[in-house]
């Protein structure tokens, strides 16, 4: 093998690189999320596979509905219970702690929804 | 046609994936067993092909020259299309790894009505490749955000920055679509101009159509079927702190998209996807144009057979090029003393 010298070294890059998983991960202590579900309610606006999954489109259809179609306040869950389509009065009002809920899995999956830029977390205080 | 053979071969690994992601253990086969194999051959792979090819003498300094070679002082030189020495190197190499120089300087001819020959610039596939590379490149380490917990920090730049449109929800990211218009125009390209349909082959085709099947599943998944992502992220950690577990329910997509990551995995080393490393040990690029200042001896000579200069030669042979009448710079003993000596007579 000629230019052992570079080629050598440069490999060894090359593998640090694309193995910077593991070795960053190495010595980590995981953090997988457990969201704090409301005590009180057992009913979700939706099915507990699709909130995981869909949440955000949920949201999403909300905003476009009630303020650019003048659509419903109020919407009704598969097993007749009423509910506000809000984020603040609707979703926070049973998952009312943003940090034991919304955050555990957006900090894990690195996702800063915008949410908050407008909205604002419900205060304990305030309760 | 032969990008026919290149769809076909795609598409049988999408359904391959689909099939097997129903099959009960299929998911932990293609989302535990295969990432570890692919990923493995793909290491391994690559690092016989670059020790393949320093095992290789190169016998000659074959860097291609694309200006004026280092000369005399008042000739100016091209110190990167032709450098003759390692930091001239380091620079034409540079620029070719990160802004791809020699597709910049891409020329088209074309012959007009006269006839005319006409040299034009042509930056279209410099552009479109640069665009895609780079998108790709992003498109990974944003990856690392299901690979590292706690998230490595480069990623919540690369989130913000990549997201900042904040179109829709899940965000549009802006590299998603760099990266599908980049591929699109890399093949429409080959289908387009008849000349690159001609030279074009199933190897051609092939890691366009997989890299944006790739593409297109992850962007499914994202945002057209979304899928957990709280338990692949388990899982995609699990398999950089080797604990893989395959918990909850993950949409046959995320497994669609894992088999075609493996597959092009497996498929790289073996493939024109080489240049990922063959870019770095290409001599025509990394050697310095200097044969003129330094003495480069072939790596394949036999060291036994020594050099034979052509004063040797005549020291051998001098009396039978005499006796046949052939010129001689150096005259037989005898006659160059009698040669001497009619010269300072004269």
């Amino acid at each position: 093998m000629y230019g052992t010298g570079r080629i050598i070294p440069a490999l060894a890059i090359f593998l640090g690189f694309m193995t910077f998983a593991v070795w960053y991960n190495a010595g980590q202590a995981q953090q997988p999320p457990k969201p704090e579900k409301p005590k009180d309610y057992k009913e979700c606006v939706a099915p507990t596979e699709y909130m995981r999954t869909s949440h955000m489109v949920l949201l999403n259809e909300w905003r476009d509905d009630i303020l650019r179609n003048g659509g419903p306040r109020t919407g009704v869950t598969a097993n007749g219970t009423s509910y506000t389509r809000s984020l603040q009065n609707g979703c926070m009002n049973c998952h009312n702690d943003k940090k034991k809920f919304c955050d555990t899995c957006h900090t894990y999956a690195a996702v800063k929804p915008y949410c908050w830029d407008c909205h604002l977390e419900p205060m304990k205080e305030a309760m | 046609m032969r990008i026919l053979k290149a769809l076909i071969a795609v598409v049988a690994l999408v359904v391959v994936a689909l099939v097997v992601a129903q099959v009960p253990g299929g998911q932990s086969l293609i989302g535990i067993v295969l990432p570890y194999l692919a990923f493995a051959i793909f290491l391994g792979g690559f690092i016989y092909k670059v020790v393949g090819w320093a095992a290789s003498p190169v016998p000659f300094r074959i860097p291609t020259t694309c200006g004026q070679a280092n000369s005399l002082s008042w000739v100016k030189q091209d110190k990167l299309d032709c450098p003759s020495t390692k930091l001239q190197v380091i620079g034409r190499m540079l620029l070719e790894v990160f802004l791809f120089r020699s597709l910049f300087r891409n020329t088209n001819a074309e012959i007009h009505d006269g006839p005319k020959l006409v040299y034009g610039s042509s930056k279209w596939l410099w552009l479109f490749g640069l665009m895609f590379h780079y998108s790709f490149l992003v498109i990974i380490l944003r990856h690392m955000r299901l690979f590292t917990d706690p998230i490595a920090p480069f990623v919540h730049n690369l989130e913000f920055f990549d997201g900042i449109m904040q179109v829709g929800a899940p965000v549009m990211y802006q590299t998603n679509v760099v990266f599908i218009l980049a591929l699109g125009f890399l093949l429409l390209r080959r289908l387009a101009l008849p000349y690159l349909r001609y030279i074009s082959l199933p190897a051609d085709y092939f890691p366009l159509l997989l890299i944006l099947g790739i593409g297109i599943s992850g962007i499914i998944m994202r945002y057209f079927l979304p899928v957990d992502v709280i338990s692949i992220k388990q899982l995609t950690v699990g398999l950089a702190t080797f604990s893989p577990k395959l918990e909850g329910q993950i949409g046959t997509i995320f497994f669609v998209h894992v088999f075609l990551v493996c597959s092009l995995m497996i498929y790289f080393p073996f493939s024109k996807l080489m240049h990922l490393g063959g870019v770095f040990m290409s001599p025509t690029r990394n050697m310095a144009n200097n044969s003129r200042m330094v003495r480069h001896v072939n790596p394949w000579n036999d060291p036994t057979i020594k050099p034979h200069s052509y004063a040797g030669y005549e020291d051998e042979f001098r009396e039978f090029m005499v006796e046949a009448g052939l010129p001689v710079e150096k005259e037989l003993p005898a006659e160059a003393g009698a040669e001497q000596e009619s010269k300072t007579a004269e």
